[in-house]
């Protein structure tokens, strides 16, 4: 399928045909009894690994399995928070490659994923945050990544809505700032990925939920579907919520739970949030999307499920937690909220790499902050399917390190992780 | 001020007419001085003044008119009230009329009349669904954040933010009955009479200022009444019944797990600003069972222009005729594809105005609703649709023609002169609860729409009556409410007896034909006309057939692509045509293309009602101790610690913190000082098996512990990771008195009563909470002793008799007390517990004593760095989840001959005993003078182009007032085997500041000063 570059002038030409001359944005596909490796999951993650399998590592056959719908999971769902300044070096690392990635994404892809470097704030309430927030910005800094701790004013600079008076409940002393760090349109990375591995040959795969592995000997041969047996030389396994479903299915386990998250966004209003405000002592989250809506994120409710559907106590938690930031919103409006299935693992980091089964792999437990590493995370796992062998960059995030101890624990670094 | 010219004359008045003539009630609009009725609604006001525009296109910035009457209105946005209290994106259907009412449009520059972006419309070719993901790419990359994406930003939004904090205060309520009932129309009130006679609890919601439903907007009899008064006096029977709570302009928002039902009762909305009360309650109800009654929302035709104002539906004219005395035009054109139309002309006709026509897209419409307009002169046009409309700002005139058979485009046939069109294109029900309670749809193909599928019900208890359900006949309508209520209530456990339905008078209710997309001249985005689908959001047929053939062929796919249904609306009106017309670019069924997930809130919620009294000083209620005030009088600066107020230090005559510090400080190290230790958690445990239980919950061995002797203990992880430490006191043979840090009390309370229930619930004991029990005053310093020996005079608190880590009771200054020997500081000290209602009086005898000794009251941040000298750690500070006890050089801590632990095998994990991980050490700068950052990250080449290594951070640094010079500690990796070597912490100001590794006990080491 020869397809010229999307851009105002191809807009303009189409235009003249009435737009009836647009391809479809993927192939649809049906399975073929073969592949070189088979990726399991259409969600960012899945796509963007099936995308450099070709373009980075020179796989040829390559399909993206996926139960329903192209970028129908978490990555349809989440609040979109791209940033890289995380604490320990491997996060760190593994986040800004991905960053980088994120920065030229919508020329990659030819597909504009509105990728928005409007900055994000990380706010610090207390003596022990600010503690903690300075430590983040000097690892970040040493770790080449761009941070700055602003004081108050600094933060009101940045953001005037906020509610800077010392007279809050939680005052705000200063916040983290990586202007490098923003949103992008979720859906646009997910169809973009797809088009974009469409066009180099990729199948994708849509409304084939993966039922079971073909597993012989302890190596894994293919995938059972609802559209037949699919064999290939690899598997990856990218199903985020569903991924301790899957491990079931071929035989191992994960130190992973899935709970369900909810956002939010308000109706849409003018611009009066400019950057991503967020804050672990209050815990909140939000920006304010192209459209106009506040994105809001929730925590995750305690229980865990694979249900997409969260509790409303957790959103009226939220609302409180907003008003305590910027008191002005009150009578702005909740205009849908809507629940996903996140994959936490206890030392909130994600796992990449090798299973106990031979040819079959693993991308899961991003939780709550997944997002942002979509691109990072499918180059890093094209990598480990493509040689057998993680890069140097998700080594530290395999399976074995909760047998070995060497836990990357993000959670206090990160207060609110996403 | 103008009058309400098209108010239908009171000879001419529906008797449905629910406004009150005789009571005028200003408003402004867009500037403009108007006079409405009580009674009224913006919108209903609005049309009585003759005013159709009211807002301008998210797109194209093409004029809007108001649509509906309700909920469902997609396009009368306005920004109501204005200052703090200024509430952007109102439905005008929605907002009852008050005095001095003033309202906006929104989204609209420089003026609602001239738009400069309706300039848009002449790029619209370009314009189409994605158009966005497939430009704003040209130019450098950083034209996105510079150039495009803030002019997006800037034409995006409908109303604006108020400026400051809400003046008005919300607040939640729970309640719960037998059988909730939503929806208080004919089906509604019905289920609720019938539930209610069987003695169950019933609740009734009803969104509408008043019950009726569509009895109060449609001529219809009821038990021999006029069907809305059979209504008012159901519903006025129902809230007389001690059993019955029936809320109006209460709006149910979303169904959750257990029947767990969400509703908003605007309380003061209709008020006007200023009156007394909370504006909004939000309930939280659970309920037996559900009895869902929200009937059913029109749907328009989607023709080409179909968009300008005064294009209505159908049903919603009527509602304005009937209900509001309100005529919407004086020449109407109506296009439906079914009877219910009809009442619509006959209501116009009796109002005063004339029907132009009566476009009906069957070929041959026919029943007695038709007739009657056909008797009155109406022409009636079968098989005809409209291809296009003119009008800027009104519509002014409609093309029509004969629909094709096929439906293929047509050219105009002819031209009819309107200032109204009234459209129906049949009933889509209500169905957005039964979705949330996880209940499936089926299409009924008789209907046209999707109804409940009662062969897959709802996870949770809903059963559907009415329209809602499907059933458009009144008569069987109220049948099936009666029952759903009488089945609820048998199904709570009450004995409903089976009732005989009113009888009724209403014209029968026949079928729609349907007709998804009325075609123009040109196929969809080909000609001049814009079929709108999502009025709101400004989607169009073509955007939808581009999503279809780019493969958005999931109707999810399709609507976050073209965003159908993404509007304030969630669209409520046009979400059946646009995935109808998905189904037909896919050659689908309906059915098979499905439906969206219908997502809570049914209609939006202010995040004032959510958040409730959950704001200010609620949002997290603080904590404090019994010497707050105290510590208040003296001028104490406070910090957050946990949920807690504690006096971070005590300024004197204009000392800065630093100098208020140092100053507490030597008075610990060379007088006596005292901190307020209240706030650190206490846990009792009690049991025969406390000492079992705790063997195994701390590192350290607590069963050998005499009672009457304390212990610090350290609590582990799974992983193997310090958690949380304190002492522990054994107060008898089986009760045990644990300390936790200030912010980890709560965490360790759950930790250990999840432990206890679920992983041993074997072993006998019982966990209390005791931290607002006592509160403690713990005094340091080496007068320590002299000044409580005088306050307790029966206690001998001599080294002897109570050495450093014992405990004792007794009488402090003529308070019960227990006295501790525990040493945060280093210095001889006691930790003083009193009964928490009478810290303050022991606060204060501290000090009438403490005068002459030099009492100085000392706050956390001294508390910090007199703790730092020592080298003791805070957990928090020198831990962060990924810290052992090893790696603090605490391995004294951990019980080597006891038996099993938490953490204890993950500590022999390959990770945790690596020898180069990082240790606790101190830090000596080589500026005495200089006062290393906290977080400040450590190196060895600090000529290192980034990423640099690092090797640690600074935890903790301080100047130390006793050293005279600073300190820290510090984490570094193979810490304990670098002493005196050298590390740099290069700082953000481009310095780097060089420091020695030394131990991390700065003070005292031999430890001689704690017993005095
Ligand atoms: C409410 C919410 C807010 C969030 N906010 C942020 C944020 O601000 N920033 C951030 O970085 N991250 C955020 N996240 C996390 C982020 O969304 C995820 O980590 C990330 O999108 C995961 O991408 P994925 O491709 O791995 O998973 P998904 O997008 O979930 O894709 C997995 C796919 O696997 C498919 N699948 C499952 N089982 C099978 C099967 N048996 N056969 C075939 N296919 C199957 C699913 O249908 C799905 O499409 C948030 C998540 C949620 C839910």
């Amino acid at each position: 399928m020869a397809q010229r570059a999307t851009n105002l002038f191809s807009l303009a030409r189409q235009a003249l045909s009435h737009h009836r001359n647009w391809p479809r944005l993927w192939a649809a596909a049906e399975p073929r009894r073969h592949y070189q490796a088979i990726i399991i999951g259409a969600g960012g993650h899945g796509l963007a690994t099936a995308y450099y399998l070709v373009r980075e590592h020179g796989l040829s056959d390559v399909a993206v399995i996926e139960r329903g719908w192209v970028g129908g999971g978490n990555t349809g769902r989440n609040t979109t928070i791209v940033r890289s300044n995380y604490l320990w070096d491997e996060s760190a690392h593994l986040y800004e490659h991905s960053l980088k990635l994120w920065e030229g994404l919508t020329r990659e892809l030819d597909y504009n994923v509105m990728f928005s470097q409007r900055g994000v704030l990380n706010l610090a309430h207390t003596v022990h945050d600010v503690r903690e927030a300075k430590r983040r910005v000097n690892a970040n800094r040493l770790n080449g990544i761009d941070a700055e701790f602003l004081d108050r004013d600094g933060v009101k600079a940045v953001c005037p809505g906020l509610d800077v008076s010392p007279t809050r409940r939680f005052p705000i002393l200063g916040a983290t700032w990586q202007k490098r760090g923003g949103v992008a349109r979720h859906d646009a990375v997910a169809w973009g990925f797809a088009r974009a591995a469409s066009r180099l040959g990729v199948d994708v795969i849509e409304n084939c939920p993966v039922e079971g592995f073909l597993i012989d000997n302890g190596v894994c041969k293919g995938v059972r579907t609802g559209k037949g047996e699919i064999t290939a030389d690899k598997v990856g396994i990218v199903v985020a919520g569903q991924s301790s479903v899957l491990a079931g299915m071929a035989g191992f386990r994960l130190p992973v739970t899935s709970h369900p998250l909810q956002a939010m966004v308000s109706e849409p209003i003018k611009p009066v949030v400019p950057c991503v405000v967020m804050s672990g002592q209050v815990h909140a989250y939000v920006s304010q999307s192209d459209k106009g809506e506040l994105v809001l994120g929730a925590g995750i409710d305690r229980r865990n499920g694979y249900g997409q559907r969260g509790s409303f106590p957790v959103l009226e938690q939220e609302a409180a937690a907003l008003l305590e930031l910027f008191p002005a919103f009150s009578r702005l409006r909740l205009m849908r909220s809507w629940g996903g299935t996140v994959d936490t693992c206890p030392d909130a980091s994600p796992i990449i790499g090798r299973t106990p089964i031979d040819n079959l792999f693993i991308n899961c437990g991003w939780g709550t902050g997944g997002f942002k590493s979509t691109p990072g995370s499918g180059w890093v796992f094209a990598h480990t399917l493509a040689t057998g062998q993680p890069h140097p960059l998700n080594a530290p995030f395999s399976l074995d390190r909760f047998t070995s101890g060497a836990l990357i624990d993000e959670h206090g670094a990160a207060g609110v992780a996403h | 001020m103008s009058t309400d010219l098209f108010r239908i004359p009171p000879e001419l008045a529906s008797p449905l007419e629910d406004i009150d003539r005789a009571h005028p009630v200003a408003f402004r609009f867009d500037g403009k001085r108007l006079r409405g009725r009580a009674g009224d609604t913006l919108a209903s006001a609005l049309l009585a003044n003759g005013v159709h525009l009211v807002g301008r296109g998210i797109k194209y910035h093409r004029p809007r008119g108001i649509v509906a009457a309700g909920a469902e209105e997609p396009n009368a946005l306005v920004q109501v009230g204005q200052g703090t209290r200024g509430e952007p994106n109102l439905k005008a259907t929605q907002v009852a009329l008050f005095d001095n009412l003033s309202a906006a449009p929104v989204n609209v520059w420089p003026s609602l009349k001239f738009d400069a972006l309706a300039a848009n419309e002449l790029l619209s070719p370009l314009m189409v669904a994605g158009f966005y993901y497939k430009t704003f790419k040209e130019g450098p990359a950083s034209w996105w954040d510079r150039v495009y994406e803030p002019l997006i930003r800037r034409a995006a939004g409908w109303g604006k933010a108020p400026p400051g904090p809400d003046p008005d205060t919300y607040e939640h309520t729970h309640a719960h009955c037998d059988v909730l009932v939503i929806g208080a129309g004919p089906a509604g009130l019905s289920a609720a009479k019938a539930a209610a006679e069987s003695g169950a609890r019933v609740m009734v919601l009803e969104d509408d200022a008043r019950p009726g439903g569509h009895l109060l907007a449609r001529p219809r009899r009821v038990d021999g009444r006029p069907g809305h008064q059979w209504a008012a006096e159901t519903a006025a029977a129902l809230a007389a019944h001690p059993e019955v709570r029936l809320l109006t302009r209460t709006t149910a928002l979303g169904v959750y797990a257990t029947a767990h039902v969400t509703a908003v009762e605007r309380l003061t909305d209709h008020l006007g600003p200023g009156a007394p009360g909370p504006r909004q309650r939000l309930w939280h109800i659970r309920a037996g069972r559900i009895v869902l009654a929200s009937g059913a929302h029109e749907r328009p035709l989607v023709f080409a222009d179909n968009d300008r104002p005064g294009i209505m539906l159908a049903g919603a004219v009527g509602t304005y005729v009937h209900r509001y005395g309100v005529l919407p035009g004086r020449r109407a054109v109506i296009l439906t594809n079914n009877d219910s139309a009809y009442e619509t002309a006959l209501a116009l006709l009796d109002g005063g105005g004339s029907v132009v026509a009566v476009l009906d897209t069957r070929r041959e419409p026919s029943g007695p609703l038709v007739e009657a307009v056909r008797a009155r002169g109406v022409p009636i046009r079968a098989g005809y649709g409209i291809t296009g409309t003119t009008g800027r700002g009104r519509v002014k005139r409609v093309w029509i023609s004969p629909l094709a058979e096929d439906l293929s485009p047509r050219i105009a046939e002819t031209t009819l002169d309107c200032d109204l069109v009234a459209v129906s294109g049949g009933f889509s029900p209500v169905v957005h609860l039964w979705s949330q309670g996880q209940g499936k749809l089926a299409w009924d193909d008789r209907q046209a729409c999707f109804v409940p599928d009662p062969a897959r019900p709802a996870v949770e208890p809903i059963s559907v009556a009415g329209a809602a359900n499907g059933c458009f006949e009144l008569a069987e309508i109220l049948a099936q409410g009666a029952n759903a209520g009488a089945e609820a209530a048998r199904a709570a456990g009450f004995t409903a007896k089976a009732t005989t339905p009113p009888g009724v008078e209403a014209p029968p209710a026949t079928p729609p034909a349907p007709i998804w997309l009325v075609p123009s001249d040109k196929p969809p985005g080909e000609g001049v006309g814009k079929h709108f689908v999502d009025l709101q959001n400004d989607t169009t047929a073509a955007d939808i057939a581009l999503a279809a053939r780019e493969g958005m062929t999931s109707v999810e796919l399709m609507k976050r692509y073209t965003l159908a249904g993404f509007g304030t609306d969630q669209g409520k009106t046009g979400n059946i045509n646009a995935l109808a017309i998905l189904a037909h670019e896919l050659g689908k069924p309906i059915p098979e293309v499905g439906t969206t997930t219908f997502r809570p809130p049914y209609t939006p919620l202010t995040f004032g009602a959510m958040a409730g009294r959950q704001v200010g000083a609620l949002f997290a209620p603080e904590r404090v101790t019994p010497m707050h005030d105290r510590h208040r009088a003296r001028g104490a600066v406070f910090e957050d610690v946990g949920p807690w107020k504690r006096a971070r230090y005590y300024p004197e005559g204009g000392e800065d913190m630093d100098a208020a510090v140092a100053r507490e400080c030597r008075a610990a190290r060379q007088a006596v000082a005292v901190l307020d230790a209240s706030t650190l958690g206490k846990i009792e445990v009690e049991g025969p098996d406390a000492a079992a239980f705790l063997d195994r919950v701390y590192t350290n061995t607590l069963s050998t512990l005499g009672v009457g002797r304390i212990r610090y203990g350290l609590m582990l992880n799974d992983d193997g990771r310090l958690m949380d430490d304190g002492t522990v006191t054994r107060l008898g043979e089986d009760r045990y008195l644990l300390t936790t840090t200030t912010g980890g009390a709560a965490t360790v309370m759950d930790w250990l009563e999840e432990l206890h229930q679920t992983e041993w619930p074997e072993l006998d004991l019982h966990l209390t909470s005791v931290t607002d029990r006592w509160a403690v005053a713990q005094v340091a310093g080496p007068k320590a002793r002299d000044l409580l020996a005088e306050l307790a005079p029966d206690m001998d608190l001599s080294a002897q008799a109570l050495p450093f880590m014992r405990f004792v009771e007794g009488t402090v200054a003529g308070l019960p007390a227990r006295v501790f020997r525990i040493s945060f500081t280093g210095e001889l000290s006691f930790e003083v517990a009193v009964p928490w209602s009478v810290g303050g009086a022991l606060w204060d005898a501290l000090f009438k004593a403490g005068g002459k000794h030099g009492l100085t009251p000392f706050g956390t941040e001294a508390m910090h760095v007199l703790r730092a000298e020592k080298g003791f750690i805070i957990v928090g500070q020198e831990t962060d989840g990924s810290v052992t006890p090893l790696d603090l050089g605490l391995d004294w801590a951990l019980g080597k001959k006891k038996g099993d632990y938490i953490g204890r095998r993950s500590l022999a994990r390959a990770d945790l005993a690596r020898d180069d991980r990082k240790h606790l050490v101190g830090l000596l700068t080589e500026d005495p003078g200089e006062v290393l950052e906290e977080g400040a990250q450590l190196v060895d080449d600090p000529d290192q182009a980034p990423p640099m290594t690092m090797v640690g951070h600074v935890t903790s640094s301080y100047m130390s007032p006793t050293l005279e010079r600073s300190i820290a500690l510090a984490l570094v990796a193979r810490g304990r085997q670098r002493m005196g070597q050298t590390v740099h912490a290069p700082l953000a100001d481009g310095r780097v500041v060089k420091a020695t590794i030394v131990d991390p006990v700065f003070y005292d080491k031999e430890g001689k000063r704690r017993d005095g």
